[in-house]
């Protein structure tokens, strides 16, 4: 492990899907940025992503050597009978210097504990640790450090937690795409295509997804399912079932709300005040000018926040999904 | 579509034949596959398929296959013959803004400057290669190292003004291949 430079404010978490994409961040004024291997390991297995080992190694020079750190996410749940992937993924992330690992499978977040007790753990999105005595247990049978909270609860609630929660810290997501369901718990994308973010990494997989033009509509399709159909000029989205437009009871709607992006970005002075301490940005999947955009803005917000400034609420709109923005269940505003 | 060049330059360029374009495009794309030997591997079990660029304000298109060996090209008038695994279509600007990280891909599509159709695998495994390689206009034309920095600040601004006299869209997060 490697000491990140002192930092007394909140931390900003800043998504690296490639070497670039961790430079990028790095430069950008990311606090820390993570990253997982390319394989079933971790959340976001998508093609042309993530990190061989050099690359990690190289890329936990490159962060640490401007201070910031690097944490490996390893958040998918092992397959009975092929678990040396990931334990052998924990081992090399290890090896390479990761700062915390980002751990759900309970029997995973065991091994990294016994075989590196001097290891920082993190406790995944994907592991839906929701309540006190579910973040006591994880703390207090493997010292688990920090706990990333579910997109699904309101701010009260996070306040709630983080207080019992303590020491281990609590990281939220601030901006970037919503997963609507509680993460690690979501069976609809194993339902339409077999594959799924917990056992394979991957959301509505690249492979099962189609688009195709009907006149000047653009229809969307999942596993075979259509799940969207965006007309003329209506800003497109990428194609799940939780976020699909759907008929029932005689009325076409979105489940939950339409698929926009959560945007936290008004509500960091309250997260702040009720002791989160880390801001996750979502997107390790997008492009470079993205995440330097992002993450130079929220580090903006941040430092205005400690000057004692106010936040910027506008300049994120333009990046979010569909171009709209929405802060989520935070202030359970879905229906 | 915002970004496209105007009719009578697109009408222009339909007379100029493809032999040339389609030897100066396997020059740029072999100077881009020798910068960034990683490239292929990164395309993972992607590399050999063949992709579609159809600049959509273009009287062409261009046929790639991307591989371990180097990369295939064929310009194309039109690609209602051709075969293909994905196509990726937007203004000739907006494809040149992608490839240098002016232009988060994403975000072009979800406002629909950007279109894509046939394997989506492919398209992402691509799309993500391109990022990591962080390809500047140096590289691509294979210039020397000293005059980079230079030519890429140059070339920057150039494409900025063309950006604006087209009406493209705004870049997703300003100097991409810019330290």
């Amino acid at each position: 492990m490697t000491a990140a430079r002192a930092w007394n404010g909140p931390e900003l978490v800043c998504p690296a899907g490639t070497p670039a994409g961790l430079r990028t961040a790095v430069d950008a004024g990311a606090h820390s940025v993570y990253c997982g291997f390319r394989d079933e390991t971790n959340a976001r297995n998508f093609p042309g992503l993530n990190f061989d080992r050099a690359e990690l190694r190289e890329g936990v020079a490159y962060a640490h050597q401007k201070g910031v750190k690097v944490l490996v996410a390893l958040n998918t749940f092992m397959r009975a009978g092929e678990v040396d992937i990931w334990k052998r993924g924990v081992d090399d992330a290890v090896e390479a210097g990761a700062d915390a690992l980002i751990l759900a499978d309970v029997a995973l977040v065991a091994y990294a504990r016994k075989a590196h007790p001097k290891q920082r753990l993190h406790l995944s999105v994907q592991a839906a640790a929701a309540t006190p005595e579910a973040i006591a247990f994880y703390r207090d049978r493997f010292g688990v450090a920090r706990v990333v909270l579910p997109r699904v609860l309101t701010v009260e609630e996070i306040a709630r937690l983080t207080a019992n929660a303590a020491p281990c810290e609590t990281e939220v997501f601030v901006f970037g795409g919503l997963c609507v369901m509680a993460e690690g718990r979501c069976m609809l994308s194993s339902y339409a295509t077999g594959k799924s973010p917990n056992m394979t990494g991957v959301c509505s997989p690249p492979s099962h997804v189609t688009y195709r033009e009907e006149g000047d509509a653009l229809i969307a399709s999942v596993g075979g399912f259509t799940v969207e159909r965006f007309e003329r000029d209506e800003p497109a989205g990428y194609p799940t079932l939780c976020k699909g437009r759907f008929q029932a009871n005689g009325a076409v709607s979105h489940l939950f709300e339409d698929p926009v992006s959560l945007n936290a970005v008004e509500l960091l002075p309250r997260l702040v005040d009720i002791g989160v301490t880390a801001f996750k940005i979502e997107g390790r999947q997008r492009g470079r000018a993205y995440v330097a955009a992002v993450v130079r803005a929220f580090r903006r917000a941040i430092d205005s926040m400690a000057a004692g400034g106010k936040v910027d609420v506008e300049e994120l709109r333009t990046l979010t999904e569909g171009q709209r923005d929405t802060t989520g269940a935070y202030k359970k505003a879905w229906r | 579509m915002r970004g496209t060049i105007p009719l009578v330059l697109s009408r222009a360029a339909s007379v100029l034949p493809l032999l040339p374009l389609e030897l100066v495009s396997r020059r740029l794309l072999a100077n881009a596959m020798a910068a960034r030997p990683s490239f292929a591997a990164r395309l993972g079990e992607h590399a050999g398929r063949t992709f579609a660029i159809d600049p959509l304000d273009c009287p062409f298109a261009f046929l790639i296959t991307p591989g371990g060996d180097g990369v295939h090209v064929r310009v194309v008038r039109d690609l209602s013959e051709a075969a293909y695994d994905a196509r990726i279509a937007a203004p000739l600007i907006v494809l040149c803004g992608m490839i240098d990280g002016t232009y988060d891909g994403d975000a072009l599509f979800f406002s629909r400057d950007l279109r894509i159709e046939g394997d989506t695998g492919a398209v992402l495994a691509l799309r993500n290669a391109i990022e990591n390689a962080e390809l500047d206009p140096s590289s691509v034309l294979g210039l020397p190292k000293p005059v980079h920095r230079p030519f890429n600040r140059a070339t920057e601004f150039l494409f900025g003004q063309l950006r604006r006299a087209l009406h493209a869209p705004e870049p997703s997060g300003g100097k991409a291949y810019l330290p």
